[in-house]
């Protein structure tokens, strides 16, 4: 099976109404030729799950100023004002979440499981509208999980199982987005030979990838 | 070291340094948190976390890596010694009690310890990031802030009016005038900043608080 595209072909996966994940931490990890191909696509009215709104022209940030996404599930919007200005204009739904609380909604999405209990966020506005249970006669906030259609990822390099490694703090949430969306694309910048990456080095095992798009080298 | 020409922020960081015990895995907060280890004593070695991915976190190389950002999204560099892992395991980290002190800026904090630093409501709404899980899972908690807002009101106060980011979470205030404990009897003067007297302290904190003996003397 071959599972490297062409960019063009990227483009024509993006829906209107979608809903789409995207690695990366302020831009650091996010797959900036992904999220071009989101904007070459037209698509809108998107749903976003992504750890922050990254700055106006980077990360996941064109997406908000191009006005393609109708929803934000995020833990952090203030480096991109425009994420701001459209919430407050009433454009754009914006779901704040502890970042803690953030990854495990997305491991429980990936991970089969029906919710986390964490005691973050209780006694705060994020418990509102939650359920609270005791355990051990400690509070916890039962936190719902994170699927996406689509996770779009960025790691350093491939091989053409699609196994996967990534660079120094680019990791960030691209592996357990992985396992969170029916379909998983990976820009990397460089693809080898089955074979060519020792099992033991990879992060993220081939058969959660589903496409991958290469930059630079071959 | 020299008090004279230290600014607030640099008392308040070198003063938090004091806190730190060889060896503490430690959060550092954006800003201010920041200038805490230019003053840990030199037979102090801290292991620096930093949430989006990594322990031993240092300062940049001359050679920038756009893959290699502290948690503020700033150039970083990774010290010997130091490993990469993704944000679940980070936070796992955090909440589940692995790191041992965490320093964050404030808003507001008051006599119960609840803090309030991620929104001030229709004015800025920033998201909490990290935030409420570092206040939720490290074992102790510093709150290193200016004591007196750019206005001039006092920010150690009875009860937060803002959102919270924890409810009886924080364990030290640091300012540049003094050191206050929370205890669950309320708060508790620790230490007065060089120079320092005692009643511009009870002039500036809305809060009451009780004094340990030795201090004021």
């Amino acid at each position: 099976m071959n599972k490297i595209i062409p960019k063009e072909e990227v483009s024509t996966i993006f829906k209107d109404g979608m809903t789409i994940m995207a690695g990366g931490f302020m831009g650091v990890g996010t797959p900036q030729e992904l999220v071009s191909a989101v904007l070459e696509s037209n698509a809108k009215d998107i749903t976003l799950i992504a750890s922050d709104t990254a700055v106006v022209d980077k990360g996941v940030g064109p997406l908000i100023v191009n006005k393609r996404v109708k929803k934000v599930i995020a833990s952090h919007i203030g480096t991109n004002p425009e994420t701001g200005r459209q919430m407050i204009e009433g454009e754009l739904d914006v779901e704040l979440v502890p970042q803690g609380t953030f990854t495990e909604r997305v491991r429980a999405g990936g991970a089969g499981l029906g919710g986390v209990l964490t005691p973050t966020g209780i006694g705060t506005v994020v418990e509102e509208g939650k359920e609270k249970i005791t355990i051990d006669g400690r509070e916890f906030l039962l936190e719902k999980p994170l699927h996406a259609e689509v996770a779009i990822l960025k790691a350093r390099k491939a091989d053409k199982a699609g196994n996967l490694v990534y660079n120094r703090s680019a990791r960030n949430f691209n592996p357990i987005m992985a396992l969170a969306a029916d379909l998983v694309i990976a820009q990397v910048d460089e693809v080898v030979e089955i074979g060519e990456i020792n099992p033991d080095e990879v992060m993220t095992p081939g058969i959660l990838v589903d496409k991958i798009l290469v930059t630079g080298g071959n | 070291m020299s008090d004279v020409m230290m600014t607030p922020k640099q008392i308040i960081a070198a003063r938090v340094a004091k806190e730190m015990k060889d060896g503490d895995v430690v959060n550092l907060g954006i800003g201010l948190p920041t200038l805490v280890p230019d003053y840990l004593p030199k037979d102090v070695n801290v292991i620096l976390q930093s949430e989006n991915g990594y322990i031993g976190l240092g300062p940049a190389n001359d050679e920038i890596d756009m893959d290699l950002v502290n948690a503020g999204g700033q150039p970083a560099g990774i010290i010997p010694g130091g490993a990469f892992f993704d944000s679940f395991f980070s936070f796992s980290l955090i909440r589940g009690g692995h790191v041992d002190v965490t320093v964050l800026g404030g808003l507001e904090v008051d006599a119960k310890g609840n803090l309030a630093n991620w929104m001030v409501p229709g004015k800025m709404v920033p998201g909490m990031g990290g935030a409420m899980d570092l206040v939720t899972g490290a074992k102790k908690v510093i709150v290193a802030m200016e004591h007196c807002s750019k206005k001039g009101t006092p920010k150690i106060l009875e009860e937060c009016t803002l959102p919270l980011t924890g409810k009886g979470v924080v364990d030290l205030i640091v300012t540049e005038l003094a050191v206050f404990s929370v205890t669950e009897e309320g708060l508790v003067l620790e230490d007065l900043q060089e120079g320092v007297d005692l009643e511009t302290v009870r002039e500036k904190t809305a809060a009451s608080f009780k004094v340990k003996e030795f201090i004021g003397c």
